[in-house]
């Protein structure tokens, strides 16, 4: 069969795609997360908690799929990428995997039985699940930008060579923080949209407030360590764009302040910061202004903005080694084959505008301001 | 290659995919279930049928959960402990679960919300909808990772790349519509429609028995009974048997959970009874039915079903081939254009993978010594008693729940099963059964495709991550941990859910009970509902 895309095009457009699905991951989930995180100090007593929980009970599950879509697609379009990081980072996924298994179970068991230790415990488990994956997400996103030690021999068998605890160092630890600020403006934003005014409401407009100002400083902080912490890596050489699907046919090498070079090259790339950073204060705007709509859409275009910058900075190398310069992850270079990522690109075509036509349908329905009053009246509420 | 840090995986994995599969079958069946019962409810328009499919609704949703929430371990733990199996296949293995993903668990993740919360914001069409878009979803999420597990039994449309040192596609369209993987569907999705079934049969037999809800559990064992039916009929009938005769290694599968060592002239007879032994390679005190294994496996009175020890043969043959196809590939990786090397590789490029089997004795297989390979192409036999056992306990379920339903549906036909006690009772303690079947199915499956994690393609051992033991303990003891204690839970919430039952005791029986049978009289009192 003719393809009728070339190779070097379906590769850019994949790596689109997957930035569009972790981004869609990071607004959708993202506010799940962010809720949960915030559950224990925004709402105080259960009837609270239970509106709380309530604005995202019927959708938080949807959203969640963002999470395994964006697994399986780095799987299928970008191996290397998905056996690499997760066997890299094994320890790191443990940590992830159980606290969002926790989620699940959070949402639904709660309100099964009505003791109030057993729904205490259940609170914590929530923010667990909402609080640790964010922080281990930005840890990771930190990792990747710092580099990570692993190799790939002649079979392209991976070995790693790190634990842990070498993952935190004060750059990843502030891209952790910067995860957790963005998804708990994020959360507030969404709880300013959907819960009834009151008590409540007022404290996650306050909480969304802090976030949102925090998430302007540590972004730019973010920045600020790019420029001089010596981190940033380069390509060296020419790399064929539609060449073989071989990371050991490109090299790699650190270079301090190399993730800032494609803003040189290519200046529009700066629309990628530019947003990340109007997003934020757009949020802030809108909290000020008591806009809920305007507060949620600054965060989640904040979002956008922030998740395509590491994107941007880092084109077209996807994940560098620490230890071998012919051992990283390009674009070039870890993708799956010419007629994977084409198929792929059809069905994706087909079904991502089915997927976020239904899901917008299903937010129709559920439109509408959770209060107290609800929980009080209607069964079916968790 | 250190093989305990690879036993080690296999257990992970293996307790987490058998864990995840307690809850996935009870969804694939309920879902559909719940189909059944709303749509009686918008055709007949009765409030009974809107609480039957509230409560089973209700069970559903505490079982639902825990199928996602162990669902996200296993979407992640080809990469995290099988590092070398998503590098080497992941370029046809990872297309399947994307597209689950975005076109299955999409669908039944994003309406299940709407399914527990849109009961007054929907028309009754519009949930009946809803609730049919959730099973469409959760049964094509089934398909797709039969689709990925059905080629890792039949490595169909792909081939061996040496410049990217890893299996490429090449026929989308064989990756899809893979005989195994059609039949695994078929036989795994009516699995589960039995298993749900005979929890809606079994929680339906004790609230008769107990004269509890008897208006909500008559009418449950009439669905239950015949969507039972017709499912237990095509988990058997249309078993995945009748792949076996496709591949060497689903050959192998089948000599070995008959333990037929030995080609036997066609056609062969079917083992009741036996016990298998791997020393000696002979299965003792066999009781034999002439016939039945022939023509059920080769659909033929004159085609013979191939012994192991044949299978053995054939394997060693394959080994010295791969041999060569891995000599091809270290010269290719030094020279590209080395056209000898290509040729050599071309003519031996399908026995690859049993060159790598020689990789658990010697790390170059050209340097293997006679006696290696020998020993190599022993490994092609999987485990032979546990696959004759695990079999047999299946099989023995299967035929046993098309008993349980056909009497189900005639004393339900009869208007006889509410009253006949001995029948309830069993109907209670076959609750455990269909799990049983299903996990021993699982178990039959891929310890059958051992030595190979693909067929043919990749040794079970060389797929395995590099990681240490004592990272795979922790995450091991981790997971058991959380699963235990997620298992206490459900348990204990799914009997809370029951014993509370579809609405408040102290309201008696619904209003519709009366007309629906006077034999229930004395019952509980005839309050309005």
């Amino acid at each position: 069969m003719e393809i009728p895309l070339d190779f070097e095009t379906l590769r850019v457009i994949w790596w689109a795609l997957i930035g569009i699905l972790l981004i869609g991951f990071a607004i959708t989930d993202g506010h799940d997360m962010g809720v949960t995180a915030l559950l224990p100090f925004v709402a105080k007593t259960d009837e609270e908690r239970r509106a709380v929980i309530n604005t995202v009970s019927a959708t938080w599950e949807g959203n969640q799929v963002w999470f395994i879509l964006g697994g399986g697609a780095i799987f299928a379009a970008w191996p290397f990428v998905y056996a690499v990081s997760f066997s890299g980072f094994y320890l790191a996924m443990f940590v992830v995997l159980m606290s969002m298994i926790l989620r699940p179970v959070g949402f639904k068991y709660r309100s099964k039985r009505p003791e109030k230790a057993w729904r205490r415990n259940w609170d914590w488990a929530l923010f667990i699940g909402g609080f640790v994956p964010t922080l281990v997400f930005g840890v990771a996103i930190g990792n990747v930008l710092s580099g990570a030690p692993f190799r790939l021999d002649s079979d392209l068998r991976i070995t790693y060579e790190g634990g842990l605890l070498g993952l935190f160092t004060p750059f990843t630890v502030l891209c952790g923080l910067t995860s957790v600020a963005m998804v708990v403006l994020q959360g507030a934003t969404w709880l300013g949209l959907k819960l009834e005014r009151g008590e409540v409401h007022k404290r996650s407009m306050k909480f969304g407030f802090v976030a949102g100002i925090a998430v302007i400083v540590l972004f730019a902080l973010g920045f600020v360590f790019l420029k001089f912490g010596n981190i940033g890596y380069q390509v060296v050489g020419d790399v064929a764009a539609g060449g073989v699907s071989n990371p050991r046919r490109a090299e790699v090498v650190p270079m301090a302040g190399g993730w800032l070079t494609n803003y040189a090259t290519y200046p529009w790339m700066w629309i990628a910061p530019i947003v990340g950073f109007a997003g934020p204060v757009l949020a802030l705007v809108g909290l000020k202004l008591k806009s809920e709509p305007l507060a949620f859409g600054g965060s989640s275009f904040g979002i956008f903005g922030i998740i395509g910058s590491v994107g941007a900075s880092m084109f077209p190398i996807i994940l560098p080694s620490t230890l071998d310069a012919k051992s990283s992850l390009l674009v070039w270079t870890a993708s799956s084959s010419h007629l994977t990522l084409f198929i792929m690109l059809g069905v994706t075509l087909v079904f991502l505008p089915i997927v976020l036509a239904y899901t917008a349908w299903v937010y129709k329905v559920l439109f509408g301001r959770v209060g107290i009053e609800n929980i009080r009246t209607n069964p079916d509420m968790y | 290659m250190d093989l305990s840090t690879v036993e080690l995986s296999r257990l992970q994995f293996a307790l987490t995919a058998l864990y995840h599969f307690l809850f996935v079958p009870l969804t694939l069946g309920l879902s559909f279930m719940l189909v059944i019962m709303e749509s009686v409810y918008v055709l007949t328009r009765r409030e009974i049928w809107r609480t039957v499919t509230r409560f089973w609704g209700t069970l559903f949703g505490i079982n639902f959960v825990l199928g996602v929430a162990t669902g996200l371990t296993m979407e992640f733990q080809f990469g995290t402990n099988w590092s070398y199996f998503s590098h080497f296949v992941g370029d046809i293995f990872g297309a399947p679960l994307a597209i689950e993903g975005l076109m299955a668990f999409f669908l039944e993740a994003t309406f299940v919300g709407l399914m527990f919360f849109g009961w007054d914001k929907l028309s009754r069409v519009g949930h009946l909808m809803v609730t049919f878009l959730v099973a469409l979803g959760t049964n094509l999420s089934a398909l797709w990772i039969l689709i990925a597990n059905g080629w890792m039994q039949n490595p169909v449309g792909s081939e061996f790349n040496p410049a990217t040192m890893r299996m490429e596609v090449n026929d989308f369209m064989a990756v899809l519509f893979n005989p195994i993987a059609q039949a695994k569907f078929v036989h795994t999705v009516s699995a589960g429609y039995v298993c749900a079934a005979v929890f809606v049969l079994g929680v339906s037999a004790i609230y008769l028995l107990q004269g509890k809800w008897v208006s909500v559990a008559r009418r449950s064992m009439a669905v239950a009974a015949a969507f039972g039916l017709a499912s237990s009929l095509s988990v058997v009938v249309l078993g995945d048997e009748s792949g076996y005769a496709l591949t060497d290694n689903q050959k192998m599968k089948l000599a070995a959970l008959e333990a037929m060592w030995h080609t036997e002239p066609a056609p062969a007879g079917l083992t009741l009874f036996g016990i298998p032994n791997m020393q000696t390679q002979h299965t003792d005190l066999e009781i034999k039915v002439p016939f039945v294994l022939g023509l059920i496996s080769t659909r033929s009175l004159d085609r013979p079903v191939v012994g192991i020890l044949d299978l053995v043969d054939q394997a060693e043959g394959r080994i010295r081939s791969g041999i060569l196809a891995y000599d091809a590939v270290e010269k290719l990786k030094v020279n590209e254009t080395d056209m000898a090397a290509r040729a050599q590789f071309e003519a031996h490029k399908r026995d690859l993978g049993y060159g790598y089997l020689l990789k658990k004795y010697v790390s170059d297989p050209r340097t293997a010594t006679n006696e290696q390979i020998v020993a190599a192409s022993l490994d092609v036999i999987p485990n032979v008693p546990v696959m004759f056992w695990t079999f047999r306990v299946m099989a023995g379920i299967g035929v046993a729940m098309i008993v349980l339903f056909a009497v189900a549906f005639l004393l339900v036909s009869l208007r006889k099963a509410e009253h006949t006690r001995w029948f309830l009772r069993l109907c209670v303690l076959a609750m455990p059964l269909p799990w049983i079947a299903i996990e021993a199915g699982w178990m039959l499956a891929e310890i059958g495709r051992q030595p190979w994690a693909v067929e043919g393609v990749l040794p079970t051992f060389m797929g395995a991550s590099s990681l240490t033991k004592s990272q795979i303990w922790i995450t091991i003891i981790g997971f058991t941990l959380m699963y235990g204690a997620l298992a206490v839970i459900e348990v204990k919430l799914l009997i809370k859910t029951i014993k509370k039952g579809p609405y408040p005791a102290k309201m008696g029986h619904m209003h519709d009970e009366a007309e629906a049978s006077p034999l229930e009289g004395g019952k509980g009192v005839t309050g309005p509902a």
